[in-house]
């Protein structure tokens, strides 16, 4: 019998038709959108003349655009405005649930869309953000689209994609005190680079992926675009399970147990075979930050800037430009170095559990003067929760004050931007040029990280303030 | 959206030989807030073509008054990062027409066959010759024949088979749009999910 990876049983499942020579025709079933990415597409449609086909399997949030401050007033942004006033019209003209700013359900959309249950094992999810690839951490195929696929998914739920090659990365072991999910997605994007995955979908497993909870498990499949590939994945368990089943409602599931024994078949054949094998060891991994402009320029926090990014070679002038314009220099330690902003939130490190390890860490300290901190929940549910465990307290007791919730500073196209030359220790998922405002120097790390940084005022390994 | 059709260009071309070139330097954040595909093209590369004083980087090639041309050539790995279907919509808005390199990034090079910007892939190898050819000679003019799926430098005469797979060739070829094709599959997509889907 021919073996399978979990990718092609999930895959497979959800081809309409496959074109001879071309690409397969792909059944989506939970479709987000938001604002940046969708008005085009609802513009191709009337153009056409058509309406949505499936509305039900939509799901619409604004997140990209608004401001994270005082949310009950106008957007002040006339643009911006507009582009949330489009969504709100779009969705309602053609029946599209929405949850809009000052919305109970509001957030950033790969944060809300698990939390209320519509990301489920086994699915195809699609949205029009490279950062889809989260909802991988639940079992499924999910990935980021552009305008023209999101206009396709809303025009027929379907749309047209060459099947990726599969790649298995494994991490064996146990984590050390103060080393977390993102140190490990982190890591393993610096040692195969932010190409590495190109062209490929990646399965997550071992024992150290095993051991992680879902918000952990999101974090890494987040960032499996960060090294080019098509998305990630991991193999629903009972940790999966757990959290599906306490979660209040389930999307599109009448028979909770049925659905589970489904779920439970979603796995790799153990002879199935990968076109990439990668292992690494979890001991080996320490808390990361990255030096560079792309989320593979990254190294353990105590390490020393790479002198080449080719062994044996000079480094190339793309190196070097990008370690000017970060006003760093090959063999630096950035351990000491001072830091001017803090940002924790985004699709990443936006989650319940991250705003806890960061409260661990600054509990009884205080934000160092020199630090300007964006804490930024990713939806209002977690927004809420950190107001029920106390941990609002926390942060304002330590001098920080909590934002609302939205995409913020990760990109930066609200107000929420770092200015330029500044150096930002961030919990999001890119450091390109100019990602969090024009010449800002962004330093990619876990909430551990950042808040070692923020109350520190310098790059601190967390791991020396952790009791 | 229909699409023009792609057959035979020839051109000189623009060169950036810089490595993993992503979306937020072909198009910031900050100017996605549009709702139309339009205008684009006035923020490609903003924040290396313009100087923090709003005045033009004379030393970015885009402004160089030696280089022109509808082809660019490229670095490896170029369109990582975001989704943003926008910044195929400002490299196309700008007048390019192909974009050459040993390497893309995946979604980028989907939005880019969905858009009539063709995305070619030649070696490493082929791309530095041709880097250091074009910036030797600024004339140079490349082929492209997306019939044949042939890639030419002009006067080295070096030609490379690019690929291109047959329906996405035809696509570009006729002009045609992938929406339209899924549309008229309407049938067999409600087939599939009264018999196969496992999640309503």
């Amino acid at each position: 019998m021919e073996t399978k990876t979990l990718f092609d049983k999930i895959w497979d499942g959800h081809v309409v038709r496959s074109i001879k020579e071309g690409p397969d025709v792909l059944y989506i079933d939970r479709h987000y959108i938001h604002e940046v990415t969708s008005p085009q597409a609802f513009n191709g449609l009337r153009q056409r003349g058509i309406k949505v086909f499936r509305p039900e399997k939509t799901i619409a949030t604004a997140d990209h655009n608004i401001p994270t401050k005082d949310q009950h007033l106008t957007i002040k942004d006339e643009l911006s405005r507009n582009q949330v006033e489009k969504l709100s019209q779009n969705c309602r003209e053609n029946g599209i649930e929405y949850f809009g700013l000052n919305h109970s359900k509001n957030g950033i959309v790969h944060i809300i869309g698990p939390e209320l249950g519509y990301t489920l094992p086994g699915m195809t999810i699609v949205c029009g953000d490279s950062h889809t690839s989260t909802h991988g951490a639940f079992g499924t195929i999910a990935f980021g689209i552009g305008t023209s696929e999101v206009e396709m998914v809303l025009a027929t739920q379907c749309i047209m994609q060459p099947k990726p090659k599969k790649m298995r990365i494994t991490v064996n072991g146990r984590l050390e005190k103060g080393v977390t999910s993102k140190d490990i997605i982190l890591y393993i994007i610096s040692r195969i680079s932010a190409a590495g995955g190109t062209g490929y979908f990646v399965e997550f497993a071992g024992s150290a992926i095993q051991s992680l909870s879902m918000e952990a498990r999101m974090t890494i499949c987040n960032m499996s675009i960060e090294m080019g590939a098509r998305g990630g994945l991991i193999a629903p368990d009972e940790t999966t399970f757990e959290y599906l089943k306490i979660l209040s409602v389930v999307h599109g599931v009448n028979d909770f147990n049925k659905a589970l024994e489904g779920w439970k078949k979603l796995k790799s054949d153990d002879s199935a075979v990968f076109d990439m094998e990668l292992v690494y060891e979890a001991a080996d991994i320490k808390p990361m930050i990255t030096y560079g402009t792309n989320p593979g320029m990254g190294m353990a926090i105590d390490a020393a800037i790479p002198v080449s990014d080719t062994a044996g070679k000079e480094a190339s002038a793309s190196y070097m430009k990008s370690l000017a314009y970060m006003g760093f220099k090959p063999d630096m330690k950035l351990i000491g170095h001072p830091v001017d902003y803090v940002f924790i939130g985004s699709c990443t490190n936006g989650r319940i559990e991250d705003f806890r390890a960061f409260a661990e860490l600054i509990r009884g300290k205080k934000k160092a003067d020199s630090i300007t901190a964006l804490i930024v929940p990713g939806s209002k549910r977690v927004e809420e929760q950190m107001k029920q465990e106390g941990l609002v307290k926390i942060y304002e007791e330590a001098g920080f004050e909590v934002r609302q919730p939205g995409c913020s500073s990760c990109l930066a196209m609200n107000e929420d931007k770092i200015p330029a030359g500044k150096y930002a220790v961030s919990t999001s998922n890119r450091n390109f040029e100019g990602r969090q405002g024009p010449g800002a120097r962004t330093l990619l790390a876990s909430p551990l990280t950042a808040a070692a940084a923020a109350v520190t005022g310098r790059i601190t390994d967390p791991r020396t303030l952790l009791s | 959206m229909p699409k023009t059709k792609f057959d035979i260009l020839e051109t000189t071309c623009v060169p950036l030989p810089l490595e993993n070139v992503d979306t937020d330097q072909i198009i910031p954040a900050r100017f996605l807030s549009a709702t139309s595909r339009e205008g684009f093209g006035d923020n490609l590369f903003r924040d290396w073509r313009y100087l923090k004083s709003g005045e033009k980087n004379p030393d970015f090639v885009l402004n160089s008054p030696v280089y022109s041309g509808k082809v660019l050539v490229a670095g490896k790995n170029f369109g990582s990062g975001s989704s943003r279907e926008h910044a195929v919509w400002a490299i196309y808005d700008y007048g390019f027409r192909a974009v050459v390199s040993s390497f893309f990034a995946d979604i980028f090079k989907n939005n880019s066959l969905n858009n009539g910007l063709l995305p070619i892939v030649i070696s490493e190898e082929l791309l530095q010759k041709l880097q250091s050819q074009v910036k030797k000679d600024p004339s140079t003019k490349v082929r492209i024949d997306l019939e044949k799926q042939e890639f030419s430098v002009l006067p080295t005469g070096d030609t490379a088979r690019f690929e291109i797979n047959a329906y996405k060739k035809e696509c570009l070829l006729k002009g045609l749009d992938d929406i339209d094709f899924l549309i008229a599959m309407k049938d067999q997509i409600t087939d599939y999910e009264n018999n196969k889907i496992m999640v309503k």
